[in-house]
């Protein structure tokens, strides 16, 4: 197919034809941001999609310039970690970058999933966008997880023995699984090795090939909205939504501005707060791992301490594992569940903003029993949330497609 | 402007600070150290005091002189004549000779490198450990955060010798209620608190040496960016100025 | 959708003024990170300068210590060794020192702070060998009318007492003279210029 040329084009354009002669700028250009129209109604929640790619970029940028003094050896990786503190110019900065951006990474995405149960942005025809971000979140799990074994303190340590230690209730394979995981008989060099070449390189590849598929999914219908009424119903006579808008200029100026707000709270955090008070950078955790001494309390960082709880409430070891995965597994089955014909929590029944509201209450205080000892009445309080938890999706199913809803607008409202 | 979203969230936040007593660390009755860390004064002090009574048995590996004579406003000379003993330089870290070895053999336990002690025990934990070291019936050292500790009280001579008073408590075991100064030391015990003060305080400095820089960067970072998260908003909403 | 100029300038406007101030914050924030490549202080401490003490180096000795990776001599030269300098200028690349690396006080004949020491970078200029010190005037096997100096045995380059290099050899420059100062009449310290540290 010719194309045209444009003969009193500037340098600018000259230069942009040329591109466009031989790659697709313009069109890609057109497609994603000018061409493509997102409901003019989003808010707040709307920010965090943007905000996670946003931290997915400084994580990535900080951890390459930490593995270039890091050393991933049992026996040097502690004193590294220190002397990226102390010693290499700036190079405590970057460290905070990183595991602050570790804890506002799950922030960000855990709010961005909060969204999706508001507005039904993860049901029919979105299933896939909720799925693969469903990906993400498990990827983003396991390289957290790696990722804090890396500086070899005493939480690294014996947080990735407890944890690898569940794959040990797996009946029959269980034993040689755990072995095979640790590359040793027990949590030693070699499995901080490994996981380094995960954390680095595997599951950073894994999880930007999964943003791709994400966005790319997002792409084929579009965004949902707060309304959650499709704006591709109501199309003016140039085939373009009567309530879409462009997203460039209007949602980059605007997500320009949240990243701006954002990065002022993440700039508090990394230069007052770093450790927020134990929650982001663990006070055990700057003692070397030692393997003949377990620290007091064993509990894993702020963000895994909802399924650590669910696992502590239940008595049998290897029930616990499961009843943990489940937790995890029954949010891939979300789009399901949900079968109200209001995808908005704005025009489902009371009953859904109580189920949500209690949800959200039991994922909080399941969060704070995970990181305390475990008082026999904090177990009751784990059992009985964990219940609530689960009773969510359950009465979900059954509840919504029955459940009155107050009539859907034509048009976005607000 | 929407306010539901906000509402939401930060109901959530409040609930969570609410609940925050859970957060606490554990062993509720520290005293409160109170450490002034741009007390450049008090951090000297310190690191004098660490040299001379811990660095006997305890390594700082991880901190070097040099950065102390920048970080504390001291020169050069002062610290290689005051803080530096063996025949280590200014770019040294401040090892000990003792040998790992050597020292479980001679003390029962390795004692610690104390580089981090501040970051994970707290300038609380370590004022207060400072502060009830007491002679038991054994006749030996003892302390009250950390009962049955190894290591001897070796301020001894600057706070005096304590010794406790015990109680019944409700369960009816016999337990330490309190401390008191059975033979006093050189200094008083306001002088030995702000000793130990002026200690922490150095070790507060050994945790994180760039802490007083990263205050001071800090604030400029949050001025800038509150500088152009303003023109940002200016900019969204002349655009949206569209759309509405 | 408003087509008035007054909106459009403003937009202009605001949009240079982000992109401005934006791009400055980018600044400002690469900063750290290209600052992290900077010679980190366990490099500074292992990279810090060498004292050397001079007592007990005989005319004709060389005294080699390590210093930022390099090997660097202390030569102590003889009266007869300073006086046969200018004699081989001839024969010299560069005997005025202009194509060669050595700090402003060596850019003279003895190429010394003081012209009794020479402290050099022993790495020939060429391909990186250590130099043989041969400090005895007399007929050697590379050069009949040798004056004393350095002969590099990995490609036969030469150099006279002051570690100048001789032309028709394949090093292209003289030794390097590395910053140095001295402390007192018997101590030398490399690293340390008269000004300050290197």
């Amino acid at each position: 197919m010719a194309k045209a040329e444009n003969t009193s084009a500037t340098s600018g354009n000259k230069l942009l034809a040329w591109f466009d002669d031989r790659l697709p700028v313009s069109a890609f250009w057109n497609n994603v941001m000018t061409g493509y129209y997102a409901p003019k109604n989003f808010n707040f929640w709307y920010y965090m999609g943007s905000l996670a790619l946003l931290v997915l970029v400084m994580q990535i940028l900080s951890g390459i310039f930490l593995t270039m003094f890091y050393k991933p050896d049992a026996e040097l990786a502690f004193a590294s970690v220190e002397y990226i503190m102390r010693d290499v110019p700036w190079g405590w900065l970057i460290r905070y970058m990183h595991s602050t951006g570790a804890s506002f990474f799950f922030i960000v995405v855990y709010l961005h999933m909060f969204r999706a149960l508001l507005y039904g942005s993860h049901r029919k025809p979105r299933e896939l966008v909720w799925i693969f971000g469903m990906l993400i979140y498990v990827a983003l799990m396991a390289e957290a997880f790696m990722g804090y074994v890396l500086p070899w303190g005493q939480m690294s340590y014996w947080g990735a023995q407890v944890i690898i230690n569940l794959f040990g209730a797996i009946p029959a394979i269980g034993e040689p699984l755990t072995e095979w995981i640790r590359g040793d008989f027990f949590i030693s060099d070699a499995t901080l090795n490994r996981f380094f070449a995960l954390h680095v390189i595997a599951l950073p590849l894994a999880i930007l090939g999964l943003v791709l598929m994400h966005l790319v999914a997002l792409r084929e219908n579009g965004s949902n909205n707060p309304d959650g009424i499709e704006i591709k119903a109501n199309k003016d006579e140039n085939g373009i939504p009567k309530d879409g808008i462009p997203f460039h200029p209007y949602y980059t100026v605007k997500d320009i501005f949240g990243v701006g707000f954002f990065l002022m709270i993440f700039a508090f955090v990394i230069f007052f707060w770093p450790e927020a008070g134990g929650l982001f950078l663990e006070h055990d955790n700057f003692v070397p791992a030692n393997p003949l001494v377990t620290p007091e309390h064993i509990k894993p960082v702020w963000y895994f301490t909802p399924y650590y709880a669910i696992l502590k409430a239940v008595p049998d070891k290897l029930m616990g594992v499961i009843l943990m995965g489940i937790s995890v597994a029954i949010l891939f089955f979300l789009p399901w569940l949900d079968r109200s014909p209001a995808k908005s929590i704005r025009y489902k029944g009371a009953w859904y903003k109580i189920m949500l509201g209690l949800f959200v209450i039991a994922f909080l205080r399941l969060g704070m029993l995970g990181m305390a000892e475990g008082t026999p009445a904090q177990t009751v309080e784990m059992r009985v949330w964990t219940f609530v938890y689960f009773a969510f999706f359950i009465l979900l199913y059954f509840i919504s497609p029955g459940a009155k809803t107050k009539p859907l607008p034509e048009r976005v409202t607000h | 402007m929407n306010m539901k979203p906000f509402a939401v969230l930060i109901s959530m936040v409040a609930m969570l600070a609410a609940a925050s007593p859970l957060f606490a660390a554990g062993g509720g009755n520290l005293q409160q150290a109170n450490v002034h860390i741009r007390d450049t004064a008090a951090a000297q002090r310190g690191a004098k005091l660490f040299v001379n009574y811990c660095m006997a048995c305890h390594s700082a590996s991880y901190m070097r002189y040099g950065r102390i004579a920048k970080d504390l406003e001291l020169s050069e000379d002062a610290v290689l004549e005051n803080l530096v003993f063996a025949d280590a330089k200014i770019g040294d870290t401040m090892d000990i000779a003792m040998r790992p070895a050597d020292a479980e053999k001679w003390l029962g336990k390795v004692p610690p490198d104390l580089s981090l002690i501040a970051r994970s025990r707290g300038v609380d934990w370590l004022y207060t450990y400072m502060l009830t070291f007491y002679q038991d019936e054994s006749g030996g050292w003892n302390n009250l955060v950390l009962p049955n500790a190894s290591m001897p009280h070796v301020m001894w001579q600057l706070q005096g010798i304590q010794k406790p008073l015990y109680a019944t408590d409700e369960s009816g075991h016999e337990a330490v209620d309190r401390l008191v100064l059975h033979r006093p030391g050189l200094q008083t015990p306001e002088e030995y608190e702000g000793t130990v003060r002026d200690l922490v305080t150095f070790l507060q400095y050994l945790g994180e040496p760039a802490q007083l820089q990263r205050k001071n960067v800090g604030i400029w970072v949050l001025l800038f960016l509150a500088f152009f998260t303003m023109i940002a908003y200016l900019l969204k909403i002349e655009y949206w100025r569209d759309v509405h | 959708m408003p087509s008035d100029g007054v909106n459009k300038k403003r937009r202009r406007f605001l949009v240079a003024t982000t992109s401005a101030v934006g791009a400055v914050g980018a600044g400002f924030a690469a900063v750290p990170f290209i600052s992290a490549w900077q010679p980190s202080a366990r490099a500074q401490a292992v990279g810090a300068p060498v004292q050397v003490p001079l007592d007990g180096l005989q005319p004709g000795q060389i005294l080699k210590v390590q210093w930022r990776g390099q090997t660097i001599g202390v030569l102590r030269r003889s009266e007869e060794s300073l006086s046969l300098l200018p004699e081989v200028d001839a024969e010299l690349r560069d005997p005025g020192s202009e194509q060669s690396e050595q700090p402003g006080f060596a850019q003279n004949e003895s190429r010394a702070l003081r012209e009794e020491y020479l402290v050099v970078n022993m790495h020939c200029t060429h391909l990186g060998c250590i130099p043989q010190l041969i400090p005895e005037v007399g007929a050697q096997p590379f050069d009949d009318n040798w004056k004393g100096g350095f002969y590099c045995p990995c490609h036969k380059s030469k150099f006279d007492m002051a570690g100048r290099v001789y032309k028709g050899v394949p090093a292209p420059t003289n030794l390097k003279v590395p910053p140095y100062s001295y402390i007192d009449d018997t101590t030398l310290v490399i690293g340390v210029s008269p000004e300050g540290v290197a």
